[in-house]
């Protein structure tokens, strides 16, 4: 395969400890623009350190972290700063700040850069109709529910259109059809935004969801999830999973189903 | 061993905390808002606790001394003693071991549960620096309402030794006054203004330091609260001692 020139986001050979215990061990790998790595594993493998090392919160032990091309692994925090502003991260639980409402917690980006309060209305409102969250502007996070709350936090991370996007669990302990609606606002920016993303997850649904599932947009131009059944192929969607700090497998959605490795095997049953 | 490399390490990560705090101060954006905030919680929060305990300690220092002054007929210097030992010693060290366990607690609190929640993680990752918007203010706020509160509970526990040497000990009340007003030395003033400068220093550094180093969730929240006042609380009075001492050389 043709590796792309400019990988949106690039692990070469990073290792991550905290005193003796290795959370990362050797991992490389790329996303590229675009594309989806949907990143798998079971609990403290190391899955929310990766996307911890993307924005730069922490720092590698070894090896070299690259967020759309550039080397990152060295910046200052008020370097950092600057790529930060390409990427959006949804936490998982929303991270919302509980003394804002949900009105100055998605447009605190646009705050703190100090744009006026027009445009940043007008901001803020079309995301959380993104989300189908409008009627919740003048609530405070206190108020809402656990899947308004992650959606609130998807709203968060979209202002300013990054071109990547960073998932953390985002539909853990959630209603199937809370999960679902999440799970299509995902494919919906893949598809139709181009946005590149790393998806963490270990719900078998999202797996499934995610790799067949594609947005386009119809005639009367509203947005229609098609599932891939068989005449096509989903190409902007790849899998990584991590078992203790190693990747165990890179690859489709098709090469994981017949994946010869029993804890992959296990893992995708047991989920 | 590890112990005391721990220690250093604290000191160490504390002490640069504060130089990225005092250095954030001279970039944009500046966070006024918060500033004014942290100050109303903080100064405008903490009148009434500020007044009580000044009332009390300046209207017990008159009581419990009246008995000993008795005896050498001397309850005249009630003012002055009363005075003397609230501003050198018992308006700062009280104030500033109050506002611990009202401010320090709460900001250890908010910034652990901040920090336990991922609040602190996106905020940085949303690109704020969460020194600046956070430490800075509350450093700033306590900077100057240590003193200005102090200040206060001086002012409210001379009145209260007044109210008991007048009420109790059958003081004139012109004397009390004078003798109140010719105890304060030039030097008294400064350290009483300077002590609890450093003690606010001390709760702010100590305790934003202690919520954003939270790890273990709501337990982790707890203790991290715990240990800001318990390590404010001794920091005052031992630094007290030395600034005491201090004072004492420069102004003898």
């Amino acid at each position: 395969m043709m590796k792309e020139i400019h990988s949106a986001i690039e692990f070469q050979n990073v290792t991550m400890a905290y005193d003796d215990r290795v959370i990362l061990d050797d991992v490389s790998f790329y996303v590229n623009p675009g594309e989806t790595k949907i990143v798998m594993g079971g609990s403290g493998t190391g899955k929310s350190t990766i996307l911890k090392l993307v924005l730069g919160l922490i720092k590698p032990v070894k090896g070299r972290v690259l967020v759309d091309g550039e080397d990152v692994t060295e910046y200052s925090e008020r370097q950092i700063t600057e790529v930060r502003k390409k990427i959006g991260m949804v936490f998982q639980e929303g991270a919302l700040f509980d003394s804002l409402s949900v009105y100055e917690n998605v447009g605190y980006r646009l705050f703190e850069q100090g744009l006026p309060e027009s445009e940043i209305e007008d901001n803020v409102r079309r995301m959380l109709r993104f989300v189908n969250l409008e009627q919740a502007i003048e609530m405070m996070p206190a108020e809402l529910s656990g899947g308004m709350r992650r959606r609130v936090g998807i709203a968060r991370a979209l202002v300013g259109s990054p071109k990547l996007i960073l998932f953390d669990e985002p539909t853990a302990g959630l209603d199937p059809i809370t999960a679902r609606a999440i799970l299509e606002l995902g494919v919906k920016l893949r598809d139709l935004e181009g946005v590149s993303s790393i998806f963490i997850t270990h719900r078998i649904d999202d797996i499934k969801m995610l790799s067949s599932n594609y947005a386009t947009i119809n005639e009367k131009g509203e947005v229609e999830f098609k599932q891939e059944a068989g005449q096509l192929n989903l190409i902007n969607t790849k899998f990584i999973m991590l078992r203790e700090g190693k990747i165990i497998f890179s690859g489709t959605d098709e090469q994981l189903w017949t994946a010869p490795d029993p804890y992959i095997q296990e893992f995708l049953r047991e989920s | 061993m590890n112990t005391i490399l721990q220690a250093i390490n604290e000191v160490q990560e504390a002490t640069l905390m504060a130089g990225r705090a005092f250095r954030s101060a001279f970039t944009k954006p500046h966070y006024l808002r918060e500033t004014i905030q942290q100050m109303d919680t903080i100064g405008v929060g903490s009148l009434m606790i500020i007044v009580l305990t000044g009332a009390f300690t300046g209207s017990i220092l008159a009581l419990q001394t009246s008995n000993t002054l008795k005896t050498f007929g001397a309850t005249g210097v009630v003012g002055q003693l009363v005075m003397t030992s609230l501003v050198r010693e018992m308006g700062p060290v009280l104030a500033s071991l109050m506002l611990t366990g009202r401010v320090g607690s709460s900001i250890a609190a908010e910034l652990g549960s901040m920090v336990v929640s991922e609040q602190v993680d996106a905020m940085r990752a949303l690109g704020t620096d969460p020194i600046k918007k956070l430490v800075w203010p509350r450093l700033i706020a306590l900077l100057v309402m240590t003193p200005a509160l102090t200040l206060l509970a001086d002012i409210v526990g001379a009145i209260g030794g007044w109210l008991v040497a007048t009420g109790l000990m059958n003081v004139s009340s012109s004397v009390y006054i004078s003798s109140a007003k010719n105890a304060l030395t030039y030097s008294d003033i400064v350290g009483g203004i300077m002590k609890p400068l450093v003690f606010g220093f001390i709760i702010a550094v100590v305790s934003c330091r202690a919520g954003l180093r939270t790890s273990g969730g709501t337990v982790g929240v707890g203790r991290s609260t715990t240990q800001a006042v318990v390590l404010s609380d001794i920091l005052i009075l031992a630094s007290d001692f030395f600034l005491g001492k201090l004072i004492l050389a420069f102004s003898s």
